[in-house]
């Protein structure tokens, strides 16, 4: 479910010239005509999850473009793949300390698992959780091709706006285009689950995340489609682990001490 | 014309390959991890945009692991080094580093304080202008890390033997930054980390 709406606040008048009859001659011709575009124009913002009333971001992505936010802790992350067509590219910085970073190969090692899905925690080089995978209704995600040339430009500009540079461009992970190892080595181009997967991560540190929508390197036929993202604040479910395996409880007792000693609170159980 | 240097057990090393000559590694003593990032070398310094990605390396060739052929590449798909000799079958790009922080997930928060491939790292990339931002996801040269069907990936028991060796010849001038890896909680090292010794030949 999504909905449009208007962006402006300028509403344009019954009855109002149409923009491609405004004059741009003088500045208050071209400010009248600056100020109509908003009226005019439809774009998709992605409808708010049933039960949530505190949305904090909610845009959709078309493909070949990026998108970057800083999310507290305790935010709820939703990505989603309304038309089966996208595949999100994911890199992610702790917000007040950028320099720790999402590391993907201790996000497969740790786990020992190469295969996201609900329960996985995505890590920081730091042996810290910076998000969890709580729910996923894809499956068809990827830890081990990265982002392509086009791609990784986009999540360059993205990583920029944090005053950070193509050294900190690190291994990214993409949602909803697979891939599968065969007993080789060998690997497989899975592609997508189909129209409406999602992916809801769960924030623990503050962060930064740059997301690309564009191409898997292995797709013979790139992804055309939309990313939508929403979130939302869950700080609740942060006391409610999704996995009880032993490196994760682990590196949540790391996170949590962490915080609390940086912020002088108790440590969550 | 070559030389030839032995790197110590959990020690970390480096140097420039000029391009067109070699770099064998002999695992002395068997089993023993090998970490290693590269850079494409500009006016004698490691370029941060020729930088190896491990996840470029794997997609071009559409296989996890490295064996002879196998091209390292640089984010922008630039061939660093090609593998053109191996006495082992495959080693690792996938599973990383150990670091002191990572090893208190992986074992337990008693191994906090051992020393570990992150460590090297940074320590010798210091040596090189670089920090920890220029650090990402490198090579195990001797490391074997299968992953399963349903996606379980592991450090499992090493294919090499002493003496073994690999062999990379440099398609442009790069830097090899080396971890000789200090783990002592898996067996990519067999559990007792050993020398390493590097010839580089024209």
């Amino acid at each position: 479910m999504s909905r449009s709406r208007n962006n402006g606040d300028t509403g344009r008048k019954p009855g109002a010239e149409k923009l491609s009859d405004m004059s741009t001659n003088s500045t208050l011709g071209a400010r009248s005509h600056a100020r109509s575009q908003a009226a005019e124009a439809a774009f998709r913002v992605p409808a708010s999850p049933d039960g949530v009333a505190d949305l904090r971001w909610a845009e959709a992505v078309p493909a070949g473009s990026y998108t970057t936010r800083a999310l507290g802790r305790g935010t709820r992350l939703r990505l989603a793949d309304p038309d089966g067509r996208s595949c999100a590219h994911l890199l992610m910085f702790r917000a007040d300390a950028p320099w720790e970073r999402l590391n993907v190969a201790d996000t497969v090692k740790v786990p020992w698992q190469a295969y996201l899905g609900t329960g996985h925690p995505l890590l920081s080089d730091q042996g810290r959780v910076l998000a969890t995978i709580v729910a996923d209704t894809s499956g068809q995600h990827d830890t081990l091709c990265g982002a392509g040339t086009e791609v990784r430009a986009k999540l360059l500009l993205g990583v920029h706006k944090h005053g950070l540079d193509a050294r900190d461009v690190a291994p990214s992970v993409s949602f909803f285009q697979g891939v599968r190892v065969g007993s080789d080595g060998a690997l497989e181009f899975t592609g997508s689950a189909g129209a409406g997967g999602a992916v809801d991560l769960l924030i623990h540190l503050p962060v930064v995340v740059v997301i690309a929508n564009g191409p898997h390197p292995l797709d013979p036929a790139p992804a055309t489609g939309d990313l939508d993202l929403l979130a939302w604040r869950a700080d609740d479910q942060l006391s409610t682990p999704v996995s009880d395996e032993p490196e994760y409880l682990r590196a949540l007792l790391n996170t949590e001490s962490t915080w609390a000693a940086a912020h002088n609170e108790g440590v969550r159980a | 014309m070559s030389s030839t240097q032995t790197v110590t057990a959990c020690a970390p090393w480096s140097a420039i390959v000029p391009a067109g000559h070699t770099l064998q590694i002999v695992d002395l003593h068997g089993n023993q991890a090998v970490d290693t990032l590269f850079w494409g070398v500009t006016a004698g310094r490691p370029d941060p945009a020729l930088r190896y990605s491990a996840q470029k390396t794997v997609a071009a060739q559409r296989n996890i692991f490295l064996t002879t052929g196998s091209v390292l590449r640089a984010e922008d798909g630039t061939a660093l080094m090609t593998i053109v000799a191996d006495e082992v079958g495959n080693h690792d790009t996938i599973a990383g580093a150990c670091s002191k922080e990572s090893n208190t997930l992986r074992y337990g928060h008693h191994t906090v304080h051992q020393h570990a491939c992150a460590e090297n790292f940074l320590a010798e990339a210091t040596r090189w202008g670089m920090s920890k931002r220029d650090i990402v996801s490198n090579v195990n040269f001797f490391m074997n890390v299968p992953v399963d069907a349903d996606g379980t990936l592991g450090i499992v028991d090493g294919l090499s033997a002493p003496g073994k060796s690999l062999t990379l010849r440099a398609d442009i001038d790069t830097l090899v930054l080396v971890s000789n890896c200090p783990q002592i909680n898996n067996p990519c090292n067999g559990f007792d980390p050993t020398p390493v010794q590097m010839v580089i030949s024209a």
